[in-house]
C-alpha cells in the first residue's frame, strides 16, 4: 500500500500598511501611479548622515493588528538591521525586527466546511520595504518610491494542513487587516504577498520533513497553485526515495512551477544586529489597552452574530461579514426592518449583483440602507410583489429615490383590497367561462389563465396570492 | 592686528563695538587659510564666496544693532562629515569625493540661524576612522606646532584649522576620542558631549551608538557658546532624549564648588610619557589650589575598553558603510563590470581606503552568524561593565581627571603602518566613549619640543556644564590655551 502524506504548511504574509507616511521618514506612503523617484527623500534614499525616525502611526497599527490576531504585545520591541547588497536597497540593510517583534503568540479561527479550526500565529513584525527594479531596454532602472513603505510580516505556526486551510487563513488575515484599518490589502496593487513554507510527512509521523520555502506568491491563485504543485512535486520525490532538501524556491506565476533559488548551504548571512539609530520602543499596557478598544468587531465574530441574531443563511452571513462597509450597510439596514430574510436577499443577491456588474462596491451605491429596508418591508407587507420589487430596485439603483416615491411614480402599488379584487375576478370568470367551468370541475390548472387575466387588468399590481384565493372561493362555493 | 588667538567671546565684543566687521574677520580667516593651508592641509574644501556673502549679511545685522547672538559673524570650520546643503561633503573618502548633499545637518541649520560663517570643510580620517588623519583620501593634516607630526584625528583638520588661525572655532565628531585627541595635539579646547546631547542628523555616521558631535575652540567658554547653539532634542534623531539644556556659558562662569576630582590609576600607566604625566599632574594641582579635592581611584575594566571598542565600532562601521555601493552617489567603478556583484566589489574596492576595508572586514566578521554571540554580544556585555565602572566612580567624585593621550603628537608615518599601535592611541578616550559620558580636552602645557599636552576631564552623563565650568576656571588660572602655534607668527 502506498504511503499517504500529510502536508504541513506555514505562511509568512507580507502586508503593506496604509499609514499616511512611510515607516522612517515623512514621505507620502502612497506611491501608486507616481512618477518613479518622485516620492522620495534623503532618508528613504539612504543618503549619508540621514537617520530613521519611527512612524508612530505604524507602531500603533502594528499593535492593533497584533491584537486583532490575538497576539501578546511585549512591553518592549526593537528594530534590527538586516544586511544584503542589492540596488533597490538604499542603505545596504533593511530595518526589520529580528528577535523582539511588536507582537507574538497569536491565533485566528478559520472555518472550513462549517468546521472551525484555530491557526497559531508565531509573530507579527514591522519592516521597511525596498524600492523596485525596472528592466528596460537601456538597462536596469531603480524606482525608490516604494522604499521605506511600512510592511507587516505575519508568520503563522505550521498549523495549516491543506490548500483550502492555507487559502482560508490568508483570506481571513486579509479581512482582519482591512477591518482594523491597517492595510488596504489589495493583492492587485501588490499590498499583500506570501512566502510559503511547506513540507510533507507520512501520516501518523511526528517528525517534520525538511521544509521548502516558496517565495514570490502575489495572489491567492498563486498560493493555491504553488501548494498543489509542491504537494505533487514533493510526493513524487518521496515516492522515488529522493531526499527533499531545505531550500528556497521561487514561484513562476506564468509557468505555474516553483524553481530552486538557493539551498540551505547557500543561505545568506544577514548579519542582524540591533539598529543603533532607533532606541527600543516601550509599549505599556495602558497604550495597548487603549488601542485594543479601537478594534472593531472582526469578520468571524460578525458572522456568528448575524446568524444568531438575524437567523440568516450561513453563506449570506459570511459574504456580508467579510467586508467592513458591506457589514455596516447590512447592520444599518437591519435597524429599519424585521424582514430579515427578504432584506438580506435583496442585498446579497440583487444589489450586490448589480454592483458587481458595474464593478462597483457597496460604498458606490446611491441606495441607502434605510431605503433597501423599506423595499423589503413593502414586500413583506404585501404592498409589492417580489416581481414588482425587481422593477423598483433598478430605479432606486439609478436614481437613489425612495421606493415609495418610485412605487407612486410608476403606479405600482399591489392591489390587495378584497372588494376591488372580487370585482375584477368576477369580470375574469365572465370573460373566460371555459376556464371557470374547468375549475368548477376540479381542474385547478385552469386557474392560471384566470389569474393572468386579473394581473393584466391590474397591470400586474394585483396580489397573485389573494387573487388565487378569491377565484377559488368564487368558483367553489 | 593679529586674530590668531582671538576667542569667540572677545570677537563678539569687538564686532558689537564696531571695532572689527564680520567681513574683515572672515577675509582674515580666508587669507590665513591661503597662507597656512598649503603647509597644514587642514581644509578639504574652502568656502570662499559664500563665506564672504554671509559675512556681508552679518555685517548688516551688526550695523543695525541686531546681531543674532554671540556666534553671528563668527568664522568657523566644519569637519567634512557634516552635510552642508550644496557644499561638497566627502568624509575624506574617494567614495564620496563628489557628493554634494541637498540638505543641512541639524547642527548646521542651527549654526546658520545663529549667523555663524563657514569658511572651510576640514580634513579627517576617512569616515572618521583613525587617530591622525593619515587615512584621509586627501592627504594628512600637519600639526601647526610641528609640521613633521600629525595633528591627531580624526578631527585633525578642525583642531589644526583653529591652531593655525584659520577660524575661531569648529565642529568635530568624537566616536572614540576624535575631538579630544586632536584638540590635545594642537593646543585647542575640545568638548565631547554625552551621547545624544547633540543631534547626529546629517552628520555622516561612523559608529552610530558611539558617535557624538561637539565643538572645538580656543577656550572652554567658547565651547560653551557653541554647545548652547547645537545641543538639544531633534525630532530627526531618535537618540536625542528630551533632557533639559543648561545655559552653558553662564554655568561655566559660576564660582567653582569644591569638586571632588577622581584620579583613575589605570590612566597613568607605563605607556604614559614622563612629560605628559608631569603636565597632567601639575594641572591636577591647579584644581587642588582652587579648592577641589583629588581622590585616587580605580576603573578596573579600563583595560578591556580598546578591545570592546574595536569589536563594536567596526561592527557598526561595516553596517553604516553598506550604503556606499556606487549606485545612487559616489563615482562608481571606473570600468563598469557586467555583473552586479562585480559592480559592488569594484565600486567599494576603488572607493574605500585600506583602513575602511580593514574595519569593514572586522565588523562583518564580528556580526556573522556563529560569531555574533562570541564577539558583538560579548563586547556589549563588557561595555556594560565599563559603564558600571564610571557609575561607581561618580558615586564618590564629581569628575575624573586624566591625560587625553599617553603621548603628544607623533611623527607622520610612525604609526600608520601598524594599525594596532594606531588603535592604542585612543586608549584614554575610548572608555568614556563606550560609557557615553562627556569629556573635555584642555591644553595643559608643552613638551620640551614645544608639542602641546592635553588634560581630560570626564563627568556623568548630561553634566557638560560641570566640565565647561572646570575648564573655564582652569583657563582663568592658566594660559596654555592662549599660546599660539609657531605657524601663526
Amino acid at each position: 500500500m502506498p504511503t499517504t502524506y500529510e502536508t504541513i504548511i506555514g505562511l509568512e504574509i507580507h502586508v503593506q500598511m496604509n499609514t499616511k507616511t512611510k515607516l522612517f521618514c515623512t514621505c507620502d506612503n502612497d506611491s501608486f501611479n507616481k512618477e518613479p523617484n518622485t516620492n522620495v527623500c534623503e532618508v528613504c534614499m539612504g543618503f549619508p548622515g540621514t537617520l530613521p525616525v519611527t512612524n508612530k502611526e505604524a507602531i500603533e497599527k502594528g499593535i492593533i493588528s497584533g491584537l486583532a490576531l490575538n497576539c501578546t504585545i511585549p512591553s518592549t520591541c526593537k528594530f534590527d538591521r538586516k544586511h544584503y547588497f542589492y540596488p533597490d536597497l538604499p542603505k545596504g540593510f533593511q530595518i526589520t525586527q529580528y528577535d523582539e517583534p511588536i507582537a507574538i503568540n497569536g491565533h485566528i479561527e478559520i472555518t472550513i466546511d462549517s468546521k472551525k479550526k484555530i491557526i497559531g500565529i508565531e509573530r507579527l513584525h514591522l519592516e521597511d520595504d525596498a524600492g523596485k527594479l525596472i528592466h528596460a531596454n537601456s538597462g536596469t532602472l531603480v524606482d525608490y518610491n516604494r522604499s521605506g513603505t511600512p510592511l507587516m510580516e505575519i508568520v503563522s505556526k505550521p498549523d495549516l494542513r491543506s490548500k483550502e486551510e492555507a487559502s482560508a487563513y490568508a483570506r481571513s488575515v486579509q479581512q482582519i487587516m482591512r477591518f482594523v484599518g491597517s492595510s488596504d490589502a489589495d493583492m492587485e496593487k501588490g499590498m499583500m504577498r506570501f512566502d510559503l513554507n511547506i513540507s510533507l510527512r507520512p501520516v501518523g509521523s511526528e517528525k517534520l520533513g525538511n521544509k521548502v520555502e516558496v517565495k514570490n506568491l502575489n495572489s491567492f491563485r498563486s498560493l493555491e497553485k504553488a501548494i498543489t504543485f509542491e504537494i505533487e512535486r514533493q510526493t513524487k520525490m518521496l515516492e522515488e526515495n529522493d531526499t527533499i532538501k531545505k531550500e528556497t524556491r521561487g514561484w513562476d506565476a506564468e509557468k505555474e512551477i516553483s524553481e530552486s533559488q538557493r539551498s540551505k548551504e547557500e543561505a545568506a548571512d544577514y548579519r542582524y544586529f540591533p539598529e543603533p539609530d532607533i532606541p527600543p520602543i516601550h509599549i505599556d499596557s495602558a497604550w495597548s489597552e487603549d488601542l485594543k478598544n479601537k478594534i472593531p468587531e472582526l469578520p468571524q465574530a460578525k458572522q456568528d452574530r448575524y446568524r444568531k441574531v438575524y437567523a440568516i443563511d450561513a453563506d449570506h452571513a459570511r459574504i456580508i461579514s467579510e467586508e467592513f462597509d458591506l457589514a455596516d450597510f447590512f447592520e444599518e439596514m437591519m435597524d429599519y426592518t424585521n424582514a430579515h430574510f427578504t432584506a438580506t436577499n435583496l442585498l446579497v443577491t440583487d444589489l450586490l449583483g448589480m454592483l458587481n456588474k458595474e464593478h462597483q462596491s457597496i460604498t458606490d451605491t446611491k441606495i441607502k440602507p434605510k431605503q433597501l429596508a423599506e423595499l423589503a418591508n413593502a414586500i413583506n407587507d404585501n404592498v409589492l410583489s417580489t416581481k414588482m420589487a425587481k422593477e423598483v430596485l433598478p430605479v432606486m439603483f439609478e436614481t437613489g429615490k425612495d421606493p415609495s416615491t418610485i412605487i407612486e411614480e410608476k403606479g405600482l402599488k399591489q392591489v390587495s383590497d378584497k372588494h376591488e379584487l372580487e370585482q375584477i375576478c368576477k369580470k375574469a370568470i365572465e370573460a373566460m367561462p371555459k376556464a371557470a367551468e374547468d375549475i368548477r370541475n376540479g381542474n385547478d390548472k385552469a386557474i392560471g389563465a384566470l389569474v393572468g387575466f386579473v394581473m393584466k387588468e391590474t397591470k400586474g399590481q394585483a396580489n397573485p396570492g389573494k387573487v388565487n384565493q378569491i377565484l377559488l372561493s368564487l368558483l367553489r362555493h | 592686528m593679529s586674530y590668531t588667538n582671538l576667542t569667540i567671546s572677545t570677537a563678539h565684543q569687538m564686532l558689537s563695538a564696531g571695532k572689527i566687521s564680520p567681513i574683515d574677520l572672515t577675509k582674515h580667516c580666508l587669507e590665513q587659510i591661503e597662507k597656512t593651508d598649503p603647509t597644514i592641509n587642514a581644509c578639504i574644501t574652502v568656502i570662499k564666496e559664500q563665506a564672504i556673502a554671509h559675512a556681508e549679511d552679518a555685517a548688516k545685522r551688526y550695523k543695525n544693532g541686531e546681531p543674532r547672538g554671540i556666534l553671528d559673524g563668527i568664522p568657523l570650520s566644519i569637519k567634512d562629515v557634516f552635510c552642508i546643503r550644496n557644499i561638497r561633503t566627502t568624509a575624506a573618502s574617494h567614495i564620496l569625493e563628489n557628493f554634494v548633499p541637498p540638505y543641512d545637518a541639524t547642527v548646521i541649520g542651527k549654526l546658520k540661524n545663529a549667523g555663524a560663517i563657514f569658511v572651510s570643510k576640514t580634513n579627517t580620517d576617512e569616515f572618521t576612522c583613525g587617530a591622525s588623519t593619515e587615512t584621509s583620501a586627501f592627504g594628512v593634516t600637519k600639526n601647526p606646532w610641528n609640521t613633521e607630526t600629525v595633528a591627531g584625528g580624526s578631527s585633525g583638520g578642525s583642531a589644526a584649522s583653529i591652531a593655525s588661525g584659520q577660524c575661531l572655532g569648529s565642529l568635530g565628531t568624537d566616536t572614540g576620542g576624535s575631538i579630544r585627541q586632536p584638540a590635545a595635539f594642537c593646543n585647542v579646547t575640545g568638548l565631547k558631549v554625552t551621547y545624544g546631547r547633540v543631534s547626529r542628523y546629517g552628520v555622516i555616521s561612523m559608529a552610530s551608538s558611539l558617535d557624538t558631535i561637539g565643538p572645538l575652540a580656543r577656550s572652554a567658554e567658547d565651547c560653551a557658546h557653541l554647545l548652547e547653539i547645537i545641543a538639544g532634542f531633534d525630532p530627526n534623531d531618535s537618540t536625542t532624549p528630551q533632557v533639559p539644556l543648561k545655559d552653558y556659558s553662564m554655568e561655566a562662569k559660576k564660582a567653582l564648588p569644591k569638586y571632588r576630582i577622581g584620579i583613575p590609576q589605570e590612566y597613568f600607566g607605563d605607556a604614559l610619557t614622563e612629560e605628559t604625566k608631569i603636565a597632567v599632574e601639575s594641572a591636577a594641582k591647579v584644581f587642588e589650589k582652587m579648592g577641589c579635592t583629588l581622590i585616587p581611584l580605580s576603573l578596573p575594566h579600563t583595560k578591556y575598553a580598546v578591545s570592546v571598542y574595536y569589536i563594536l565600532s567596526p561592527s557598526e562601521v561595516s553596517s553604516n558603510m553598506s550604503r556606499y555601493d556606487g549606485i545612487r552617489f559616489g563615482p562608481g567603478p571606473k570600468k563598469i563590470p557586467d555583473d552586479l556583484q562585480e559592480y559592488f566589489f569594484a565600486a567599494r574596492e576603488e572607493g574605500f581606503g585600506d583602513e575602511m576595508k580593514r574595519r569593514i572586514m572586522i565588523g562583518t566578521y564580528a556580526l556573522s552568524a556563529g560569531y555574533y554571540d562570541a564577539y558583538y554580544k560579548k563586547a556589549q556585555k563588557v561595555r556594560t561593565l565599563i559603564i558600571r565602572d564610571f557609575e561607581e566612580a561618580f558615586k564618590n567624585v564629581d569628575a575624573l581627571l586624566t591625560p587625553v593621550s599617553p603621548y603628544p603628537a607623533f611623527k607622520i608615518g610612525d604609526k600608520s603602518q601598524d594599525p594596532l599601535q594606531m588603535y592604542l592611541a585612543d586608549t584614554l578616550t575610548i572608555p568614556s566613549s563606550l560609557a557615553g559620558i562627556p569629556g573635555i580636552s584642555l591644553p595643559c602645557g608643552f613638551t620640551s619640543e614645544h608639542l602641546p599636552i592635553g588634560l581630560q576631564l570626564l563627568s556623568p552623563a548630561f553634566t557638560e556644564e560641570r566640565l565647561l565650568q572646570l575648564g573655564f576656571h582652569y583657563q582663568t588660572a592658566t594660559h596654555h590655551h592662549l599660546t599660539c602655534a609657531p605657524i601663526t607668527i
